[in-house]
């Protein structure tokens, strides 16, 4: 590839040459080192950005005429890039010159390549197709002799690498962890770091190298290191607990001053490796007892140490407050970093202000006294001239709401909103403002003004699930029948009102809003008819600033009040207006409320009051149209294909040559007539609910989410305190505004407090006591969980309660039944054990298995299908081969092994169709032995261990246990000690395990605990490597459902593998992935390839292989992000090593 | 680090360096908001931002600023720091700041590149910065002689 790149690359100059004559030669001559002086001279002078755009665009033409010329010297260039450098940061383009870039980095010497990679750096990103080119240059830099330019290589590869190309130069990269020079060996850390980031999976087989780069005796080298555990511990901090230790030696190593003076920082021990430091640990002592113990005493010397008075301490310092309050909770520590935070809240630099309100934020839940410790403080912060304390004040009592201080804190959230532009801060502040009103309103009248206010503001561009869950908490109701109608009728109210002011103009969502609901409980109200408020309804559909989604659900209420209206000159004016309307959407809309206006019993029906959560029946099938069907078929209609089918015959039509290798599947599932679902035509299903099902039909309209939010089974409460809450938040008189209400409440507190001293600080105390009500030891506060006191003012109905009551009662029956049908196999799995042991006629149980075992289709599938029919025939074979080695008992032993391999046939009778790893030790002693292995159930990874006592003496109670780990769920599968192990003798523990979070490879260990007859018991550890591959199963699935499945998948990666003879190899390569990695073959076409496997429990993932001239293209496709890369990487491993290919 | 970026009072860019894949089109528009944002702050105001979901840290020196963005749970005290030690490293090699040298652009970058990788803190003794930084120039300076020579008496 490097010559055909090299021969594109000479060739380059020539072509642009002849494409653009003239201006080359002439501006190539100037002096080049002061050009860009001028430049930047030039453009700086200039005033206005007109005057900068010309003479940019001119400088550009000269440097494109200039870089594509052939008398260009590699000199010049760099000259060039600089000056292409600077003109790409003010903004304008610059694309020409990247091709250049590479070429300079690859031609250049020293200083000039040096340019070029810093080129590259900055023109080109990661996706960049240029980005290839430049693969070669990097992999001869990192084999020279110059440190340099193996420096330039590892910068350049640190910094942007194609994801694909990495395999190209990881072996290079992993060489240089063992270089003589520590900067070389920092740089390919970092290296390796970068490829964490974009390939975990590539770089897994080195995590071994990263533990000795963390043993580096170089500072800079281990600090490195630190960036990949920090990112490592962030995904799963259960596999790195070992370290800990390390982790702490360091810490207090740097903390103690121990490392070379160079690493100080103004006179503090190398800050940034501290931080980095504290934040591992925290993430490794979270709710980790036994770890967080570990670092106690180096937190504490941390906390003590960072004394001096600088900036760079109370980075420290920050960092270990956050770290303790991570942790297992210490009160010694605790105590100690409170005062810590005192010490930011009250600085009087703005900076460590900032960062005291931040931790504040942090901790509150755990230790909401600390908040009132800082009561006065907040309250000034809240009136801060920067804006960003106030919002991370905001922040703060955010955390601190509860229903007694809410009014407050959302008047304070509010009055910031009104100040706020950017939309990022208001989609932000109105989310919490909603959430809050919903969680703790005090009383309807607030209730709906606050939710004025969140609509009006918030209007387009807040999360659509705040307008959908008011409807759902204003449609669904909640206990108290009194309440729900008073907050709809006020709702509806508030609505009329806001709509009667003149020259006001609302966001759309929040007219959609009002619609909805004057459509739904105008009845409610006695004063107006809904005449009225059809009337209302019709001057805003006639105005001009209001969108046709919008009108669309203005045109529902009209219909839905239509149906409770006598006879409205308004209706017939809509009618008249919208039928000619140009929207189909609305015309269509309009032509239903004609239609229905003309029957009314239908109408009413149709639209009862009240009844919005109400299930509607639905003839989903469309019955009623068999006869108008079979009529135009016999008349010689085409019957109905889906869209996705007509689709497919459209494009098989179209192409010759068919890229899309799932497409032909289509053709042949045969979907006809009105058989699919998706086929039914929302439009002309009359029996439904016809304002819901034109809803519908505008795009982006959230009602249906809402309706389905509203259907029985779908809604979810959310939280649900036990405690009533009538009694603790009374009802406010409507006519009480949010503002007195905060008066009075300051007011009742105002006579309890002292003598303030001035007008202002006695405002202050006032909002203080307003806001910190609440917090005080009254709330239930546990030191580690959030505290838990959320009281709903809006209890949702007690119907939906009573339905979810009802699931769990049958889930719990469910769980019951399975744990019988568990009992029961475990029941039979232990008479089967106890025969075993018995010791009698093993053979004979195991020689029926023999056929059965070698014509399971299944079995095929799998690894080491030969191993199990050879065991079934005769069992000692299974020993006989590599195990053997490893399983060493002594001679004295040689009955217990027989015994052993009849209980393991055993296990292999009893999951038929299962396949087994082969026996490993994984721990003795001089008395006992213990191995392991693998069984790949069908649901389930099932781990083996037997005990196997060596010697003559008795071994007491035997007993296994295995810690337990994150990623995993682990269930025993039996009752596991024995009073007394008989000499000899055997025994086996069963542990099931399901993968519970993703990983690529996990340690599990555990202990086993035995007793001597005369000593004490004794205690063995042993642990075992899982990979990823032992939960992955054949998934078997048809053709047409890979296809269907294909299109659903949206994670993929695409991957080439270089065979030799690739024609005759793909059954072999299929073989060999069904045998190595377990995948189920789907199909084989021509020169390509289905193969399907699940993750357990339930994750699948596809592959599709492709035979061409050089090779084998893979393409993976799955639901779930991580596992492509995965499966990518052991199919590689295993193409690149398999025999026969 | 997601990114850095160096402005003059007047807002007009010095220096920018991105550890994350973004478009042209994000980064014109990021760098137009920001650079707005963080000028119209008032000297007393904090040196940290709230901006989208990033933190942003800036810090003026002279008519220079330096500004990066951070992500949320970054310490934003020792990002601070880390202007500082850029602006040390800068002052070592080129005498001052203030204005950066601009005929030697793209050393400021190679300063910076060997102080910050991919993001990261990559090393954190100034000395150890600096000793690479000049390695690499004397051994370009060595590389860069012979050539000039030959091409003077036109061998090229």
């Amino acid at each position: 590839m490097s010559d055909i790149v090299e021969r594109t690359l000479t060739a380059l100059p020539g072509l642009f040459l002849q494409s653009q004559p003239g201006g080359g030669p002439a501006a190539a001559k100037t002096p080049f080192s002061s050009r860009l002086g001028g430049l930047v001279r030039g453009v700086t002078a200039l005033s206005s950005k007109h005057e900068e755009e010309k003479l940019i665009q001119q400088e550009l033409s000269s440097l494109k005429a200039t870089v594509s010329a052939p008398t260009t010297t590699l000199k010049m260039m760099k000259e060039c890039m600089v000056r292409l450098m600077y003109c790409e940061m003010l903004g304008y383009d610059a694309s020409f010159g990247y091709i250049h870039a590479i070429k300079l980095a690859q031609q250049g010497n020293l200083l000039e390549k040096r340019v070029g990679y810093l080129a590259v750096s900055l023109f080109l990103h990661e996706s960049h197709e240029l980005l290839l080119l430049l693969v070669n240059t990097v992999v001869k830099d990192l084999q020279s002799t110059n440190l340099v330019e193996v420096c330039m290589a590892l910068t350049i590869v640190s910094q942007i690498f194609p994801r694909e190309m990495i395999p190209a130069v990881l072996p290079l990269i992993e060489d240089k962890l063992q270089h003589s020079k520590e900067i070389i060996r920092r740089k390919a850390v970092l290296a390796l770091y970068k490829f964490h980031l974009i390939a975990p999976n590539q770089v897994q087989h080195i995590h071994i190298k990263f533990r000795k780069a963390l043993c580096d005796r170089d500072v800079g080298v281990m600090a490195a290191s630190l960036h990949i555990y920090l990112r490592m511990i962030k995904e799963n901090s259960s596999g790195y607990k070992d370290l800990t230790g390390s982790f702490v030696t360091i810490l207090k190593q740097v903390v103690g001053g121990k490392l070379p003076v160079d690493f100080n920082y103004h006179s503090v021990p190398a800050p940034w490796l501290q931080i980095q430091l504290l934040r591992i640990l925290g993430l490794l002592g979270k709710d980790d007892q036994r770890t967080s113990e570990l670092m106690y005493d180096v937190l504490d010397e941390s906390l003590r140490r960072a004394e001096l008075n600088h900036n760079v301490t109370y980075a420290i310092l920050f960092e270990c407050v956050h770290t303790v309050y991570s942790i297992y909770p210490k009160s010694e520590l605790l105590e100690k970093a409170a005062k810590c935070i005192g010490k930011f809240v009250l600085s009087p630099k703005i900076n460590l202000k900032y960062l005291g309100l931040k931790a504040l934020t942090c901790v509150v839940q755990q230790d909401p006294s600390l908040a009132l410790q800082h009561q006065m403080t907040i309250i000034e912060c809240l009136d801060h001239p920067d804006p960003i304390i106030k919002r991370e004040t905001l922040e703060l009592l955010y955390r601190i709401t509860n229903s007694q201080n809410v009014t407050v804190i959302v008047q304070k959230m509010l009055e910031y909103l009104h100040q706020s532009k950017e939309e990022y801060i208001i989609v932000n502040l109105v989310g919490k403002i909603a959430e809050l009103a919903e969680k703790y309103a005090p009383d309807n009248v607030w209730f709906i003004q606050t939710m004025n206010a969140v609509f009006s503001v918030g209007g387009d561009v807040m999360h659509p699930d705040i307008p959908s869950n008011f409807l759902r908490l204003l449609a669904e109701g909640f206990d108290d029948e009194m309440e729900e109608q008073q907050l709809r009728l006020y709702a509806v109210q508030s609505y009329l009102s806001l709509l009667d002011m003149e020259n006001v103009f609302y966001p759309q969502k929040f007219l959609q809003v009002m619609s909805w609901v004057l459509g739904e409980y105008s009845y409610l109200l006695d004063t107006e008819k809904p005449e009225d408020v059809i009337k209302r309804l019709y001057k805003l559909l006639m105005s001009d600033s209001i969108s046709s989604e919008t009108k669309a659900w203005l045109i529902a209420a009209v219909t839905k009040l239509t149906a409770q209206a006598q006879a409205s000159d308004t209706v017939e004016r809509v009618i008249q207006e919208f039928t000619v309307s140009l929207d189909t959407c609305i015309r269509q809309h309009t032509f239903e409320l004609k239609h229905l206006r003309e029957n009314v019993e239908v109408m009413k029906s149709l639209l009862p009051v009240n009844k919005s959560c109400e299930d509607m029946v639905v003839d989903a099938s469309l019955s009623f149209l068999d006869g108008y069907v079979a009529e135009g078929l016999s008349q010689g209609a085409a019957p109905y294909k889906p869209h996705h089918q007509r689709q497919e015959e459209k494009l098989s039509q179209e192409k010759v040559l068919n890229f899309e290798p799932y497409g032909l599947s289509f053709s042949s599932s045969g979907f006809t007539g009105r058989q699919s679902p998706a086929g039914i035509s929302l439009g002309s299903d009359i029996s439904g609910n016809s304002a819901e099902a034109g809803l519908k039909e505008t795009n982006s309209l959230k009602l249906e989410g809402v309706k389905k939010l509203w259907g029985k089974e779908g809604y979810l409460p959310q939280k649900e305190s036990a405690a009533g809450d009538g009694a603790e938040a009374p009802p406010l008189p409507p006519e009480v505004s949010p503002s007195e209400n905060i008066d009075q409440a300051a007011a009742k507190r105002t006579q309890a407090q002292v003598l303030a001293p001035s007008k202002e600080e006695k405002e202050k105390q006032l909002l203080a006591s307003s806001l910190f009500v609440g917090l005080g030891s009254e709330s239930t506060v546990s030191l580690l969980g959030k505290p838990d006191v959320i009281s709903h003012k809006f209890r949702r109905k007690s119907k939906v309660k009573a339905a979810k009551s009802g699931e769990a009662a049958s889930t719990h029956n469910l769980t019951c039944s399975s744990l019988n049908s568990l009992s029961h196999v475990a029941y039979e799995e232990n008479d089967y054990l106890t025969a075993l042991q018995d010791g009698e006629d093993t053979e004979s149980k195991d020689l029926p298995l023999g056929p059965e075992l070698s014509d399971s289709e299944s079995l095929s599938e799998l690894p080491l299908a030969e191993k199990v029919s050879d065991c079934s025939l005769s069992a000692l074979s299974l020993f006989a081969d590599s195990d053997m080695e490893i399983f060493q008992p002594p001679s004295s032993a040689a009955a217990s092994l027989t015994r052993d391999i009849a209980s393991a046939s055993c296990f292999l009778e009893e999951t038929a169709g299962d396949m087994c790893s082969g026996r490993m030790e994984v721990c003795s002693d001089e008395t006992v032995s213990v191995s392991s292995y693998k069984l790949w159930k069908d649901d389930c990874l099932l781990m083996v261990w037997s005990v196997t006592s060596k010697s003559g003496s008795q071994l007491k109670g035997a007993d296994l246990d295995i810690f337990p780990a994150q990623n995993f769920k682990i269930s025993e599968q039996r009752g596991c000690c024995l009073p007394v192990m008989e000499a000899g003798s055997t025994k086996n523990f069963q542990y099931s395990l399901q993968m519970e979070k993703p990983f690529t490879e996990e340690n599990l260990s555990g202990f086993v605990n035995y007793q001597m007859v005369d000593t004490h018991s004794v205690q063995l550890e042993f642990s075992v490597n899982l990979s990823l591959l032992d939960f992955i199963r054949p998934l078997k699935i048809s053709t047409e459902d890979f296809g269907k499945l294909w299109l659903s998948f949206a994670n993929d990666v695409k991957q080439n593998i270089k065979i030799s003879e690739p024609q005759a190899a793909l059954p072999s390569a299929l073989k060999m992935l069904q045998q190595k990695l377990r995948l189920h073959v789907v199909d084989i076409q021509g020169n390509e390839g289905l193969l399907a496997c699940r993750l357990l429990p339930s994750t699948s993932s596809l592959l599709h292989c492709r035979v061409h001239a050089d090779g084998l293209a893979l393409w993976f496709r799955s639901s779930c992000p991580a596992l492509p890369d995965y499966l990518s990487y052991q199919c590689q491993k295993v193409m690149m090593v398999g025999p026969g290919i | 680090m997601q990114f850095m970026l160096l402005f003059s009072r007047r807002g007009k860019l010095r220096l920018q360096k991105w550890y994350v894949p973004l478009s042209d089109k994000e980064k014109k528009k990021i760098t137009r908001e920001l650079v707005q944002t963080v000028l119209a702050r008032k000297p007393k105001m904090c040196s940290f931002l709230e901006w989208r979901d990033l933190k942003i840290v800036y810090r003026r020196y002279a008519s220079l600023y330096f500004c990066c963005a951070i992500e949320d749970q970054d310490n934003e005290l020792i990002t601070l720091e880390i202007i500082h030690r850029y602006v040390e490293l800068l002052d070592k090699c080129f005498g001052s700041v203030c204005e950066l040298d601009i005929f030697n652009f793209e050393k400021a970058y190679f300063i910076l590149d060997e102080f910050l990788l991919g993001g990261e803190v990559q090393e954190t003794s100034k000395k150890n910065v600096l000793k690479a930084i000049e390695q690499a120039d004397l051994l370009q300076e060595e590389a860069e002689t012979p050539r000039s020579v030959l091409e003077e008496i036109g061998l090229t």
